[in-house]
């Protein structure tokens, strides 16, 4: 990026100025070396945010931010329905309430060595995964509408987990809002076979062993310890998510003339929050979450059946469950006064500080679990939430490494079986039906997931707690 | 079909597709085999099945999502792979038939699944020459 567009702050800081036509400045946290590499079309995507009406505050770029559609990939911006503010299917993305969960095994790595592989091996065929793949339940009209309704809360009804699960789950499992009858059909349709499935791309399901812990009282609160075993799966809303994102960016994009919207990019596409469009889409985006949540849920159920069959001493419990492509209604103190806002955060992690009261009471101490996903070599982070991350972002935090490479180009330097071959001998065992989408994932794709982490800790977005290891890697 | 070319361009986080044809009409289904290629190479694609496809667009970029998006659609609910494409246009309203099998995951070895056809760096144009270009970010 052209460092000489931007005002630098602080050290973590760079600041976008308000010019005309933008509302409100543009923020973007990372070093110096970060700014450098991040992408011009963040800059560009960043300040046409700036541009949306009914904006409070700045509008904020995560250390892990890159080239999306509309918003910039760990972008976060936030709105006043009672300014003119505006939802946008854009802000939130295609794989609405994709996330991050992390389970403990209470197993050490020592445990499983030996049997690591044939986990692998159970896990993989047990876990629907990667293209064409279905889940083994199909889903009734009436059984879809209570799904969209209940979220992780219906998949605990049906038997998929316990109700401890949701004490440790984002909304406790099932937001409220939602609207059924805003999804169309054929997001319905899209969905019926795909619960309990992975998807493709850079979702997974990994054993991460705790290699590094860098705030003992936090960790502890957590349950971290370094050699630790946990389980972290990346996925979203998978088939209804994509195509709640494709009815309503349309429907908002011929909308826009209509509300005297003035689009700097047509994948802004947005609705007045007052509005019946902006009321439908977040009743459908919300429906979307729960359909995510309730995906996770059923995955930590086939997760839990496999590890039973291997380790039946393995106990999987929660630590979090967290989305990153998402809108949600959340108060926050802006000039003193606190105010009912929607958060767009598109690939960027909520992250509340300690104290917090949507928090389960025995996370309240320590403050929000934040999961950062990375690359299948380079590892993955917990964080966790700030008081001060509040006053910087409006408490969020970066989401994962963010790609430095096109999955074009990482397909041209890199070879599955190359990847899966170079891993293998670090100790990490590779589940995938796909060798090109291996490389597509290649380690080396990404960004240095040490470096956007440091930059979030040190810029205040989160606090640094745990690192992990990827010891079994089921990747869709 | 000669001068039909199509190709896969940079995105930080998702794919390009480019293609360029001699007809609008031979751009959608240029469009629609770089599409395939995302997942699978289109020649190992069968043409077993028909699906006929309709979409109605207020202008030519708008089609071409409307088009990618309902192919995306087609291929997740029917878990297919599409390999060939008849696509006609009148005015702004397209009639099309997609044709090919189900994703058979050995033969295939499907890579990602696309997700939708953003409006990002999305555009059909019209060349002095008289070739028609057009490109789409796909999701995946």
């Amino acid at each position: 990026m052209d460092l000489n567009k931007l005002r630098q702050d602080s050290e973590f800081t760079w600041r976008i100025p308000v010019e005309t036509p933008m509302n409100v400045p543009g923020i973007l946290y990372g070093d110096r070396e970060q700014m450098l590499q991040m992408d011009d079309k963040v800059y560009e995507q960043l300040r046409n945010v700036t541009m949306l009406p009914g904006l409070v505050g700045p509008v904020y770029a995560m250390p892990d931010a890159h080239w999306g559609y509309g918003f910039p990939i760990g972008g976060v911006a936030a709105f006043d329905a009672d300014a003119g503010g505006v939802v946008s299917a854009g802000g939130v993305g295609f794989d609405i309430s994709c996330g991050v969960r992390l389970l403990h095994t209470g197993l050490q790595a020592a445990d499983i060595e030996e049997a690591k592989s044939a986990l692998a091996d159970s896990l993989y065929a047990n876990i629907p995964v990667g293209v064409g793949s279905e889940g083994s339940i199909s889903l009734d009209p009436a059984t879809m509408h209570d799904m969209l309704e209940g979220g992780a809360r219906w998949a605990v009804d049906q038997g998929y987990g316990s109700a401890c699960d949701l004490d440790r789950t984002e909304e406790r499992g099932c937001i409220s809002g939602a609207d059924p009858d805003a999804v169309s059909d054929r997001a319905k349709k899209r969905q019926r076979r795909e619960m309990g499935t992975l998807g493709s791309g850079n979702h997974y399901l990994e054993v991460q062993r705790v290699a590094e812990v860098f705030d003992g009282p936090i960790a502890a609160a957590y349950g971290l310890e370094p050699d630790l075993l946990v389980i972290s799966i990346h996925c979203g809303s998978r088939g209804l998510g994509h195509q709640i994102g494709t009815d309503y960016l349309r429907e908002m994009l011929l909308a826009a003339g209509d509300f005297g919207l003035k689009l700097p990019d047509r994948e802004l596409a947005c609705a007045p929050i007052r509005s019946d469009v902006g009321q439908r889409y977040l009743g459908a985006m919300r429906a979307g979450m729960n359909c995510a949540l309730a995906n996770r849920q059923i995955i930590t159920h086939l997760t839990r059946a496999v590890f039973h069959e291997h380790f039946p001493q393995a106990e999987l419990t929660m630590l979090y469950d967290v989305s990153h492509n998402i809108c949600k209604v959340e108060t926050h103190v802006v000039d003193g006064v606190p105010r009912e806002l929607y958060v767009h955060r598109k690939g960027a992690t909520r992250a509340f500080g300690p104290g917090n009261p949507d928090l389960d009471e025995s996370l309240r101490d320590a403050g929000q679990p934040v999961l950062i996903g990375g690359s299948m070599g380079t590892g993955s982070y917990v964080l966790a939430g700030t008081a001060e991350s509040e006053e910087r972002a409006l408490s969020s935090a970066c989401h994962g490494a963010g790609r430095a490479m096109s999955r074009r180009k990482a397909r041209k330097e890199y070879g599955g079986r190359q990847v899966v071959d170079e891993l293998a001998r670090r100790g990490i065992v590779i589940r995938s039906p796909s060798l090109r989408g291996v490389a597509e994932e290649a380690p080396l794709a990404y960004k240095d997931v040490n470096r956007v982490v440091d930059n979030a800790d040190r810029a205040g977005l989160a606090r640094k707690v745990a690192r992990l290891e990827p010891v079994v890697c089921i990747k869709g | 079909m000669q001068d039909r070319t199509w190709e896969h361009f940079e995105h930080d986080a998702d794919i390009g597709l480019r293609a360029s044809a001699p007809t609008r009409e031979a751009l959608f289904e240029a469009m629609a085999e770089a599409l395939t290629a995302l997942v699978a190479d289109p020649e190992d694609v069968r043409p077993v099945e028909s699906v006929p496809i309709r979409c109605e667009a207020p202008d030519d970029a708008l089609l071409l999502t409307d088009w990618l998006n309902a192919l995306i659609y087609e291929m997740a609910t029917r878990r297919m792979l599409f390999g060939d494409w008849s696509v006609s246009i009148d005015d702004h309203v397209l009639d099309a038939v997609a044709r090919g099998e189900s994703v058979d995951r050995a033969r295939h070895k499907p890579v990602v699944e696309a997700k939708g056809a953003t409006y990002t760096a999305l555009s059909v144009s019209r060349d002095s020459t008289g070739t028609w270009h057009g490109q789409c970010i796909v999701d995946v």
